[in-house]
């Protein structure tokens, strides 16, 4: 006797399964826990990585995977380094921390984990434009947004300072636990805040080196004047009124700095406001918390708080990592299960409670922590680094350029050359011209 | 007897082959090909290899999936950045080996003159600079050229002098580059002339002097021509290992200010690593192969034609 299946009935069945396949844990059958190998990022907060390495070990208990965890630095950049091996050789780790640029480039060697996105997004809520944007090339999320690593790198600054000098105070523009207030808090205030402080002897310290925090700095501040070097489509955009904006707008700001920010790397600026050198950087909290340490008295007059408006809104840099996984990995279920055991609210809060509130998750139902509200002294100096009241775009530096672009631009640091050749007395239109025939350049496949 | 026997059998049934293996074996030259067949072996492995590799990516294009021929230099050829870099190799290499050489020979008769039982120590103190790896001690000259908190600066100003922007300004960071690379690598050139000094026969000096020549012309008509061979040799590999250097570079630096401290592997690690174009970041690294190729062909035929000559 033969049982027919109807049409409808296997179109259910297949749904069904598909569904089942997608949202259910995953499961260990007889063969099929198998053995994961895990690149993390080597976190610089003494003790973070035990949040990582406990939830990844309960996670491997229950499942009864093999987990072997590697803890790769940035410093000395090894973790690019083995990241261009492992994509080069095609083996490695199962599971990698990218950088934010890194995925993109290595987006044929990624499994897309739209699968898990999509749960993970209607679980935890949207992420941000700039997730979008680094994570996903076309319809294809090429990883998960990684809490650890992440961050947003807004102004840190001295309230004493502030208050003495530029007559504003931090603290009630961006009060603890409450909605900011900041209309006040403009490119016009910002660079007569910077003109009081370096008068009085305590200049602001933002880098223009090659490095990340430069980098990131200056991207901020073009796209508050909507200054873009390549647009969304690969149109070439150097020779514009809004280049020229930002360019003049960075001459007059490192007027007010000091004359070796083009050296700086990305502890200069940490040691410049952890000496009490300086009034204002733009970092994640870790130079508050270098302060705490080595530097109470600093510490405690250390406010986190937002980017000042400009002409085209209030963008402040994100930088996310990305937990990615190889598509040669030989565990793929066990990989995705694991970064949706990750990616759990719980999760996160305990990495972000491990790294002193320094991680960011992505994840827009995630930004209420009670780490950052109760973290001090002075209390509440965290309570609007994770962006809580969403009142500032969170952005990175040569975006929206289509990624492999703008990946050069940034790498390359073609936005603060271009300052510090106009700053160093290089005619405007020279920058422009030689910015142009850089971004050329970048433009090859 | 049985194991006897069998040799017997082989030796019958194969004598000219055994004998032909014996003689090879027998040979001087075939001895030292065996014994230096590991080092062969390893230079393939890890030098041949990845410097085929590294051609065969130069020829790939920036995704690494087609086979691009020479685009990528013809790219780089038209790159203005790309020819600064050339200059700052060509500066950075050119004035450091000049230096070390100098440096090296004078201190060379120094050491040379400094009575035997004192001379260990000495030899000993000058070569630090060149045991201590180099990404390590570039770090303490890091922390000496800090923007911030130089403790050349500190000491300028204490002097009433004006600060130096020792890593911020284009000229003073070229500077800074090139003095650590002569501190660092100047003790190889006074240990391989040291050497080549007490080679000099002293006949040599005393006839010279019976002849009436000063200390200059005992210099210039006696121990230049004599460490001739040691001075090329030296200043060969320096310059190639110069025009390779990374890590001083890298260390203090990174490249900047905007661009202008880059040399050649610090440029195509940018370009191939950190920028994720793996391909130019490759050309880069290749570009010099070719005329340090030429360079050592020339020397080393020319210490190669002097040898013979002399015997």
């Amino acid at each position: 006797m033969r049982s027919a299946m109807t049409r409808r009935a296997a179109i259910k069945t297949a749904a069904l399964a598909t569904t089942a396949l997608i949202a259910a844990p995953y499961i260990r059958g007889a063969h099929a826990a198998g053995k994961l190998a895990i690149g993390f990022w080597d976190h610089w907060v003494p003790g973070a990585n035990n949040a990582t390495k406990t939830l990844v070990e309960e996670w491997a208990a229950k499942e009864k995977v093999d987990v072997t965890i590697d803890y790769i630095p940035s410093q000395g950049m090894k973790n690019l380094i083995t990241i261009a091996a492992e994509s080069q050789a095609r083996s490695g780790h199962d599971i990698f921390a990218f950088p934010s640029w890194q995925p993109h480039g290595h987006a044929d060697n990624l499994a897309p984990v739209n699968d898990i996105m999509d749960e993970l997004i209607k679980q935890n809520g949207a992420v941000n434009d700039t997730v979008t944007y680094l994570g996903k090339l076309g319809d294809k999320w090429l990883a998960v947004p990684a809490t650890v690593g992440s961050q947003i790198k807004g102004p840190c600054s001295r309230i004493d300072l502030f208050k003495k000098h530029a007559g504003i105070d931090l603290q009630e523009i961006y009060p603890a636990g409450a909605a900011p207030k900041a209309d006040s808090w403009t490119l016009d205030t910002f660079l007569k805040a910077a003109e009081a402080c370096h008068k009085a002897g305590f200049p602001f310290g933002i880098g223009l080196g090659t490095t990340a925090d430069s980098v990131d700095s200056a991207g901020a501040f073009f796209h508050a004047y909507g200054a873009t070097l390549v647009d969304a489509k690969g149109n070439i955009t150097v020779k514009t009124d809004a280049v020229r904006q930002a360019l003049e707008f960075y001459k007059k700001l490192a007027s007010f700095m000091p004359s070796d920010i083009p050296a700086w790397d990305d502890a200069s600026n940490n040691k410049w406001l952890v000496s009490g050198r300086g009034a204002h950087i733009m970092n994640p909290p870790s130079a508050w918390a270098v302060a705490k340490r080595d530097a109470p008295q600093v510490a405690e007059q250390l406010w986190t708080h937002g980017f000042p408006v400009g002409p085209k809104g209030r963008f402040a840099p994100f930088l996310p990592y990305f937990w990615g996984i190889w598509s040669f990995s030989k565990n793929i279920p066990a990989a995705k299960s694991l970064l949706v055991h990750l990616s759990t609210r719980s999760a996160a809060e305990k990495m972000v409670a491990a790294s002193g509130g320094y991680d960011l998750p992505s994840f827009a139902s995630f930004t209420n922590f009670k780490t950052w509200a109760e973290e001090g002294p002075p209390k509440g100096t965290l309570y609007h680094y994770p962006n809580p009241h969403n009142h500032q775009v969170l952005s990175i530096s040569a975006a929206p350029a289509p990624p492999k672009i703008a990946y050069q631009i940034y790498t390359e640091g073609l936005q603060t050359k271009m300052i510090v050749r106009y700053m160093q007395g290089e005619p405007m239109e020279k920058v422009l011209a030689w910015g142009e025939t850089e971004v050329e350049g970048f433009m090859r496949t | 007897m049985v194991d006897a026997a069998i040799s017997d059998v082989r030796e019958l049934s194969t004598p000219a082959k055994r004998t032909g293996m014996r003689r090879m074996l027998q040979r001087k030259s075939s001895i030292a090909f065996l014994m230096t067949l590991p080092l062969i072996l390893l230079i393939g492995l890890l030098v041949l290899y990845p410097a085929f590799y590294a051609v065969h990516l130069a020829t790939l294009n920036k995704s690494m999936q087609r086979f691009v021929g020479l685009s990528n230099f013809t790219f780089l050829f038209n790159r203005e950045t790309f020819w600064m870099v050339v200059r700052q190799s060509c500066i950075f290499a050119l004035t450091a080996v000049i230096f070390k050489a100098l440096i090296g020979f004078v201190v060379a008769h120094f050491v040379h003159n400094v009575p035997a039982n004192k001379q260990r120590r000495w030899r000993g103190i000058l070569l630090i600079p060149w045991v201590i790896p180099p990404a390590m001690s570039t770090l303490a000259w890091l922390w000496l050229f800090d923007p911030s908190y130089s403790a050349f600066n500190w000491i300028l100003v204490h002097l009433g002098l004006s600060p130096v922007a020792w890593t911020g300004d284009a000229y003073w960071a070229r500077f800074s580059v090139i003095l650590i690379n002569v501190w660092f690598g100047a003790p190889f050139f006074l240990i391989m002339y040291l050497a080549a000094l007490k080679s000099v026969p002293d006949q040599l000096y005393e006839a010279a002097q019976i002849d009436g020549a000063n200390w200059w012309q005992r210099i210039w008509f006696v121990t230049l021509p004599m460490m001739r061979n040691i001075i090329a040799i030296t200043v060969l590999f320096s310059t190639i290992v110069t025009f390779a250097n990374f890590d001083i570079v890298q260390v203090l630096t990174a490249g900047g200010p905007i661009d202008k401290t880059h040399v050649f592997a610090t440029w195509a690690f940018r370009l191939g690593i950190q920028g994720g174009d793996i391909p130019l970041g490759a050309s880069v690294s290749l570009f010099m192969f070719p005329i340090l190729a030429v360079c050592a062909i020339f020397i080393l035929r020319d210490i190669r034609r002097r040898g013979n000559e002399a015997s």
